[in-house]
């Protein structure tokens, strides 16, 4: 069930938290590594630099099918892949600011985790 | 009821889905059209979305509004029948994706469609004693509504938010409260059962008008108050109609009641109702402004709360998105995708 990979990941996933270095305010997501780094919460907005409409969903996503995932500059400077969600295909368009909203990504089963993350939607 | 140490409302926040199906929709599928309706749409939340999902972004709004640090919030409780999980908290997802945790309280409130004012009063005692400056309580609901019955024309989601702290640092002084409960079979759903049953008879006189009637008069007598004094009412809203019988019984207009009658194009948002219709009428109120909220939840009971309105609502409303946005924003949708999304189709 993977409990240990989804727990590391929540902060990331629910709230969008990367890191900052302390001397030169780069901010990185996913967060960087080392001491001088240290956790920064995005602010979530950002535009839609570009994306794709999945047709063939993904296991356990049928029911969003057709869904679309895009590659979002966040206006901190960090690029992200992430689902959009609140719009339709035919919404949707290049350069179009988007907002992060925290929303189920994954259902692991009846026996399992209900799995939360940052998805983009227009903004509001 | 009231603390010894005067408190209020300094943030709120409300939530509804994007997506509607319009209850004629759903006659057109079980009725082929016939008979009334007792709402004109209700919400549905997207695939994606549940009871943490939506008290996550109405909690947001609240602490937004508020100005606070999220980590001077206490405790984040949520009230709810559709909590997600049947055990494990839904509130700590959600105090972890504000960034309050570890140091804080949260529990699960399960009361009907009131589940979300008794963790109000709850936040009104911790503050008021002070425990604790901010009080995170939130009302949020998925409803269930068994496919072809009454209530799947008005079963809908939503999530409404209220931060409790000091009356001096608020958008609305909380000068009183009421609780009035009884047992009544009105309306329950035993463990592991997917939809709830209702009691026929007993759904509008001895249960949501008799309580609410109750606890409105009973808190408007201990005031010395007059549906005149005040310049809004909220009722928790079933449909569109319950609210506006209890309050012509009461003795409120339909102008005092307008703001905050959501049910006609939300349908029921079970615990989030009430809070909903007061998040409504705060985006449009007065410092000045004197309202009444009363929930009701099945089982059954109603928590009455008479507010008045600060200076404070004049710079803090704007912070967040006003119900009024999310309101606007209908995407319909037919019963085959309603059906899809709310895990109504049996996939063998």
């Amino acid at each position: 069930m993977e409990l240990a990979r989804h727990w590391r990941q929540r902060n990331a996933r629910y709230r969008l938290e990367g890191s900052r270095h302390s001397t030169t305010h780069a901010v990185a997501f996913p967060a960087a590594q080392g001491s001088e780094w240290l956790p920064y919460t995005l602010s979530g907005r950002g535009s839609v630099l570009t994306y794709a409409v999945v047709h063939q969903a993904s296991t356990g996503h049928d029911a969003e099918s057709p869904y679309i995932v895009a590659i979002v500059q966040l206006s901190e400077g960090p690029r992200i892949t992430a689902q959009l969600t609140d719009v339709s295909a035919n919404e949707v368009e290049m350069g179009m600011q988007v907002e992060m909203v925290t929303r189920l990504m994954g259902d692991t089963g009846p026996d399992g985790l209900l799995l939360y993350a940052y998805k983009f939607r227009p903004v509001l | 009821m009231k603390p010894n140490r005067p408190v209020g409302l300094v943030g709120y926040g409300a939530y509804v889905p994007r997506y509607r199906i319009a209850a004629k929709e759903i006659s057109r599928v079980w009725t082929d059209g016939h008979g009334g309706v007792p709402v004109v749409a209700k919400s549905v939340p997207g695939p994606d979305e549940d009871v943490i999902t939506m008290s996550l972004e109405a909690g947001r709004n609240a602490v937004a509004r508020a100005g606070i640090n999220a980590n001077d919030l206490s405790a984040v409780w949520i009230g709810s029948e559709s909590h997600p999980y049947s055990v494990k908290p839904s509130g700590t997802i959600v105090a972890e994706a504000l960034g309050v945790t570890p140091f804080v309280s949260t529990a699960d409130f399960e009361f009907a469609c009131k589940a979300g004012t008794e963790a109000m009063t709850a936040g009104m005692g911790m503050v008021g004693s002070g425990m604790a400056n901010y009080v995170l309580a939130i009302g949020a609901d998925t409803a269930q509504g068994r496919p072809g019955d009454a209530l799947e024309y008005t079963a809908a989601a939503g999530a409404a938010a209220v931060i409790i702290g000091p009356a001096e640092e608020s958008v609305a002084v909380i000068e009183e409260t009421i609780s009035y409960v009884s047992d009544v079979p009105d309306f329950f759903r035993r463990a592991d059962r997917p939809y709830p049953v209702h009691g026929n008879r007993f759904t509008g006189e001895p249960a949501y008008f008799q309580q609410v009637r109750s606890a409105s008069a009973a808190l408007l007598a201990k005031l010395g108050m007059t549906p005149q004094d005040f310049t809004y009412a909220v009722f928790h809203q079933p449909n569109a109609r319950f609210p506006q019988v209890v309050a012509k019984q009461l003795g409120f207009t339909p102008d005092q009641l307008a703001p905050g009658l959501l049910a006609g194009s939300i349908g029921n948002t079970y615990s989030a109702a009430a809070i909903l219709g007061l998040c409504a009428t705060l985006d449009i109120a007065n410092p000045g402004d004197v309202i009444l909220m009363t929930s009701y939840g099945s089982g059954s009971g109603a928590d009455a709360y008479v507010l008045r309105v600060t200076e404070a609502i004049i710079a803090r409303r704007s912070r967040a998105p006003l119900t009024e946005r999310y309101l606007s924003r209908e995407t319909m949708i037919d019963y085959a995708v309603y059906a899809k999304w709310r895990n109504k189709l049996v996939m063998g």
